[in-house]
């Protein structure tokens, strides 16, 4: 891995002859996707039932995921009140789940350190299953029958949603990592 | 993949300081989070304000988007119905199902007609809205079913008035933001609306189940008398609807009750009308201590300032 990554290193994201990344575009990106895709659900259709998965949540096991080591652990935080503010639950629940899923899935790390995408997918199938039924649990409403039977279909495309924004993240990390021309 | 070289903090101190930093902030942020859902499930409208501030931002966008979403769907339409006979088609279909809305609701305004006759002075003159304005979106990926709109506290906007399109009623104001609101959608599993049969004289309530499914519950049990297609309409019990707005039609009879799917679709609405609070005197009475009288100022005629807040979740509306 490491000889891998010192490949990649020489390829493409180092520092070039008079070529540079931005600090801000490269520490910015995996925040600000993360932002708008929890903005994003409540924008074009406006549903009688919940149908939209929680696209940012996915989007940030997505970073987290495709890009280890970019999110620190405490992410969640900012991120799950921004969530919050614009996801109709009640205030905190996002910030708990989303702290809680980065801590689980560093620890899952530290003893699994090797895994391919499969067991990504595998992971993060079941941390959006956790966190969509934590959410209903969080909502404030009594959970019935015919509440978790409306969730199952958000369940499913959230699901399913993994690897389209596993990919959407590594056209953004290349976004990211994009060289400017230095003026001297 | 292996984990970053950056997680292996080998024999540095100060990088195993700075991962060890990292697991408490973010310990830390996960009780900071349970704190938080604890007051918002004790008290709902505690970060109201937090929420309004936000919306507000963000209305610009929301507002563009309600404008592409209902000039798409529009778009939509007008293909499909030149596929099928020409676009005249859909406009007509769309006309049609208005005017058997509007029907059933007449239904409803003669039945009330009559009973009402004895009862000579009532002012019931027409209701002008407080706003109209737009939908803006709803909460599409939670549980809840909240919606928003365009007008806030600038333009009169009280929590607790009903909204309606005009196709029927679409929820009624829980949060009031500078210049948008939070809308406790019909589907939402908190709402609960009393309600007439269009026609025949049959009160019932209409629940939210947070699916695009509501819930009939008749009040009387018995034999049950509902058919397939009935429209209910607002009976005006609670003080907060107007009665015989549309709400709702029976898609499915069941043994206690019925399935219904709302009228006012909130995908297929665009404007929106906020009305006051239909009888907010009479709320405020409703919520004095049984043994206090009423006095003046609790049945005077209503200052929007002091309109009764509703509780944001439970209770009938």
């Amino acid at each position: 891995m490491a000889r891998k990554g010192m490949l990649a290193r020489r390829e493409g994201y180092h520092r070039q002859l008079n070529l540079a990344h931005s600090p801000m575009l490269a520490y910015l990106t995996p925040w600000l996707s993360i932002m708008l895709a929890s903005y994003l659900p409540s924008l074009p259709i406006a549903s009688a039932m919940p149908l939209a998965p929680p696209l940012g949540f996915v989007m940030l096991l997505g970073w987290r995921y495709v890009r280890p080591g970019l999110l620190p652990p405490w992410a969640g935080v900012p991120l799950g009140l921004f969530d919050d503010l614009f996801s109709g639950q009640p205030l905190g629940s996002a910030i708990l789940v989303w702290s809680l899923v980065l801590i689980a899935i560093e620890f899952i790390e530290m003893r699994f350190p090797w895994h391919g995408f499969f067991q990504d997918w595998a992971y993060a199938a079941l941390f959006i299953v956790l966190a969509i039924l934590a959410g209903v649990a969080f909502s404030g409403a009594p959970v019935t029958g015919a509440v978790l039977l409306a969730v199952v279909p958000q369940l499913l495309l959230s699901v399913l949603l993994f690897p389209i924004v596993a990919r959407m993240v590594a056209s953004l990390d290349r976004l990211r990592l994009i060289r400017f021309r230095l003026v001297q | 993949m292996a984990p970053p070289a950056s997680r292996r903090s080998g024999h540095s101190r100060r990088a195993q300081y700075g991962i060890f930093t990292g697991y408490v902030v973010a310990g830390f942020g996960a009780l900071l989070g349970a704190g938080l859902l604890t007051i918002s499930l004790v008290n709902p409208a505690a970060f109201g304000g937090l929420r309004g501030a936000a919306h507000d931002v963000a209305r610009p966008v929301g507002e563009a988007s309600a404008v592409t979403r209902s000039e798409g769907q529009g778009f939509f339409a007008s293909i499909a119905g030149f596929i099928r006979a020409g676009s005249q088609n859909a406009q007509l279909k769309r006309e049609m199902e208005l005017a058997r809305i509007r029907l059933a609701e007449a239904d409803a305004t003669k039945q009330e007609n009559a009973r009402l006759k004895a009862l000579v002075g009532l002012d019931d003159a027409q209701r002008q809205p407080v706003a109209i304005t737009r939908f803006i979106g709803s909460t599409s990926s939670s549980t809840r079913r909240f919606g928003y709109i365009g007008a806030g506290s600038a333009d009169g906007v009280r929590p607790g008035m009903p909204v309606r399109s005009p196709r029927g009623v679409v929820g009624r104001v829980l949060e009031v933001g500078r210049h948008s609101a939070r809308v406790l959608l019909l589907t939402d599993s908190e709402s609960v609306l009393p309600v007439r049969l269009s026609r025949k004289d049959l009160v019932a309530f209409i629940e939210g189940r947070g699916s695009a499914v509501l819930k009939v519950r008749l009040i009387n049990l018995g034999v049950n008398p509902l058919k397939r297609g009935d429209v209910f309409v607002t009976s005006g019990a609670g003080g907060y609807y107007a009665p015989g707005i549309a709400v709702a039609v029976v898609t499915k009879v069941t043994g206690d009750g019925a399935e219904a799917r709302m009228i006012a679709d909130p995908a297929a609405t665009d404007f929106v009308a906020v009305e006051d609070i239909y009888q907010a005197a009479a709320l405020r009475a409703a919520q004095l201590p049984p043994g206090e009288p009423l006095d003046d100022a609790a049945t005077a005629s209503p200052s929007p300032a002091a309109m009764p807040a509703p509780q944001p979740t439970g209770g009938a509306n």
